[in-house]
């Protein structure tokens, strides 16, 4: 994976809480079997409404998504980060995030970014107000900045486990290989009538 | 220190502290080791390619079970499907479970069924054990005393490559529900009566162990409804201390241990308690006796009432945000405030899922339906959780209740909880369904879903509009 240290650009307002999975990428889409090509799935259905935020030619090209509280809430489906990421998004700016999703947005490359309300609300305003506006998510020092909006080097939480392999670009599944002693010595103490499936 | 249940489960199966140095690095979270991973065909294709194109192989294909769930049909149909993404993807299905040496239940075989049913059926979830699964409702699997929480396709990927999960221990909290439930409440309306209270994110980053007098005295059946939902009130998970009721329920299971293994798991599980004054990070205490049958009017979980209330008006909250989502909410569901939620016309029933597809959600459902016919105007379905729940059900006449009333008797699957299958509710029309959401087009394209229990599901498909069975006539 790339490392993902900052990241600039215009902003996309999208002021609800509680946005769930199904409307990210609704669920058919997930009977692809690839990783990429949701572009077109990303909110479908509120798409379908031509004034939709997303729809705004003003909106072309933005990279960050400024959302409400509990963004993507609901199914543990990756095909959401996946969509947003396809669209162009990089990182996503929230007060809070469903855990799974929080989770699932850094494996994909990009940046949940959990800021104070105030400062999500001063980012929504003035990203709405302008949608010129820039915005810049610096990952290293996980601090937000928007001029437009009065808000300089406010501090986001992102959790040090997706801070260190965004930032390092790091393949989690090599981290957790060179571990194999140790996985191998906790499989050893395992009880013995533990359930097991039949491999074939 | 008193430890939680939670935390104690989760410090039998950590690798590598968060914050200890290792050979790769100084570690970012704590490493877990999985005891069980449970696969289905949605969420689990790419990340069998990603072993694929990496040269990596499953560590431990024993310890991986997946079925097919999410988008087989329930009339019955075979490979090859109609619906040709459908088809594909359960092909993939095979060929990856073939491949990578991993048990697959596909559609058409006995073992089939939603996921987060078949693994309690066959005795693979039990007490202690961590589950993990590429879907949010594994949080299931917590009524066994385990620690059970979905992920997403790339940590689906990290599994089956390393058989654990980096992950920082998310904080506890306890609800408490004392009292008894009123005879006609079930463990369906007590969840969602849950969430209202707690609020959609009111459990965010926490495992939430249900306690108390009300969750002890649930079947098995019961509890896994209450910890499904728990990801409905933002929780990574939820859980219940395994008793006598666990124990009972596990005895005998295909894959349950026995003779001296089941003696020696029986003390080890015994003691997976909350130990007494261990202190929660965040605890909510809830009435049993006052919860009532429950119905969603909105379009989140949270969004619910009883039935002998209304629709609210949006101008009753305090908070904007709360105001603008009711309004949304009102405006995709056609509802005006005020409306009382017995006057919501129902044309479409479903009465199945990972919350409520289990054999006594049946039985319940069916004793409400007996000797009683199906309104007119809706169309009525009946998905059984899985192959076994089905055949159980016929062997006791369940289906034959349900035909009767005029229900149909479908194949095992997710059905019309994911309205990806075929099964869809009609746009702009009304839904009572024992499903886990009531999201915009959830259901399908426009459709109004109202989350309610199966005997509040099956008292509507009667009355044609949402009902609980109290008002049905004698």
């Amino acid at each position: 994976m790339d490392p993902v240290t900052r990241v600039t650009g215009r902003a996309v307002p999208l002021d609800r809480g509680d946005v769930d999975t199904d409307q990210i990428i609704p669920a058919p889409w997930m009977k692809r079997v690839e990783r990429t090509g949701y572009a077109d799935g990303l909110f479908e259905k509120w798409r379908a409404d031509p004034s939709f935020v997303l729809n705004r030619p003003e909106r072309s090209g933005a990279t960050i998504l400024v959302t409400g509280p509990n963004f993507g809430c609901g199914s543990s489906r990756e095909h959401a980060p996946w969509a947003l990421r396809d669209h162009g998004f990089r990182a996503i700016v929230a007060p809070s995030f469903a855990d799974i999703f929080r989770g699932n947005l850094p494996n994909s490359g990009l940046v949940p970014a959990e800021a104070a309300p105030d400062v999500v609300a001063a980012l929504m305003r003035a990203t709405t107000d302008d949608p010129a506006a820039t915005v810049t998510v610096d990952v290293a020092s996980r601090t937000l900045d928007c001029p437009a909006a009065g808000v300089r080097a406010e501090p986001f939480s992102l959790d040090d486990s997706a801070h260190h392999r965004l930032v390092n670009g790091l393949d989690e599944i090599d981290l957790t290989l060179a571990l194999a002693d140790r996985i191998a010595a906790h499989e050893r103490t395992r009880p013995a009538w533990l359930p097991k499936g039949r491999s074939t | 220190m008193a430890t939680t249940l939670a935390d104690a489960i989760w410090d039998r199966h950590v690798i590598e502290r968060a914050g200890a140095h290792g050979p790769a690095g100084r570690a970012s979270a704590d490493l877990l080791y999985v005891d069980l991973h449970l696969l289905h065909e949605l969420t689990s294709p790419q990340a069998f390619e990603g072993l694929r194109a990496a040269g990596r192989s499953v560590r431990r294909p024993d310890l991986s079970v997946a079925t097919a769930d999410h988008n087989v049909p329930t009339d019955g149909s075979r490979l090859p499907l109609a619906d040709r993404a459908a088809d594909r993807q359960l092909r993939v299905q095979i060929d990856n479970c073939r491949e990578f040496g991993v048990e697959l239940h596909p559609l058409g075989s006995p073992g089939q069924g939603v996921v987060h049913v078949i693994g309690p059926e066959l005795g693979l979830v039990q007490p202690g054990m961590t589950v993990v699964c590429g879907d949010s409702h594994t949080a299931t699997l917590g009524a066994f005393g385990a620690i059970a929480f979905g992920i997403g396709t790339s940590q689906v990927e990290h599994v089956l490559a390393t058989q654990t999960i980096r992950m920082a221990r998310p904080s506890t909290m306890a609800v408490t529900v004392n009292g008894a439930l009123r005879p006609g409440v079930t463990a369906k309306d007590l969840t969602l009566a849950v969430i209202a209270r707690i609020g959609t994110g009111g459990g965010t980053g926490t495992l939430i162990e249900y306690r108390g007098a009300a969750i002890e005295a649930l079947p098995m059946s019961g509890r896994m409804t209450v910890c499904n939902m728990a990801i409905e009130a933002g929780a990574r998970a939820g859980l219940i201390a395994p008793d006598d009721t666990t124990f009972a329920y596990l005895e005998g299971r295909e894959r349950s241990p026995r003779g001296a293994l089941w003696e020696r798991a029986l003390d080890d599980w015994r003691t997976l308690r909350t130990e007494p004054g261990a202190a929660f990070d965040r605890e909510a205490v809830i009435d049993a006796s006052a919860v009532a049958p429950q119905v969603s009017w909105g379009t989140n979980p949270g969004q619910t009432v009883g039935v002998d209330g209304a629709v609210p008006d949006p101008a009753s909250f305090a908070d904007p945000a709360e105001r603008a989502a009711a309004e949304r909410a009102l405006a995709y569901m056609g509802l005006a405030p005020g409306t009382a939620m017995r006057d919501v016309p129902i044309s479409t029933v479903f009465i199945g899922s990972c919350t409520n597809g289990r054999l006594d959600d049946l039985r319940a459902a069916a004793g409400v339906l007996r000797g009683r016919r199906v309104h007119g105007r809706v169309r009525a379905l009946a998905v059984p959780g899985s192959s076994e729940v089905k055949r159980q059900a016929e062997a006791e006449g369940l289906d034959a209740v349900f035909r009767a009333a005029g229900f149909e008797w479908r194949s095992s699957g997710c059905s019309m909880c994911v309205g990806m299958n075929g099964d869809t509710v009609p746009p702009g029309t009304h839904s009572a369904s024992t499903s886990n959401r009531n999201f915009e087009g959830r259901q399908g394209p426009g459709a109004r879903t109202h989350l309610v229990s199966p005997e509040t599901a099956a008292a509507s498909a009667v009355t044609g509009h949402l009902a609980c069975a109290a008002d049905l006539p004698s």
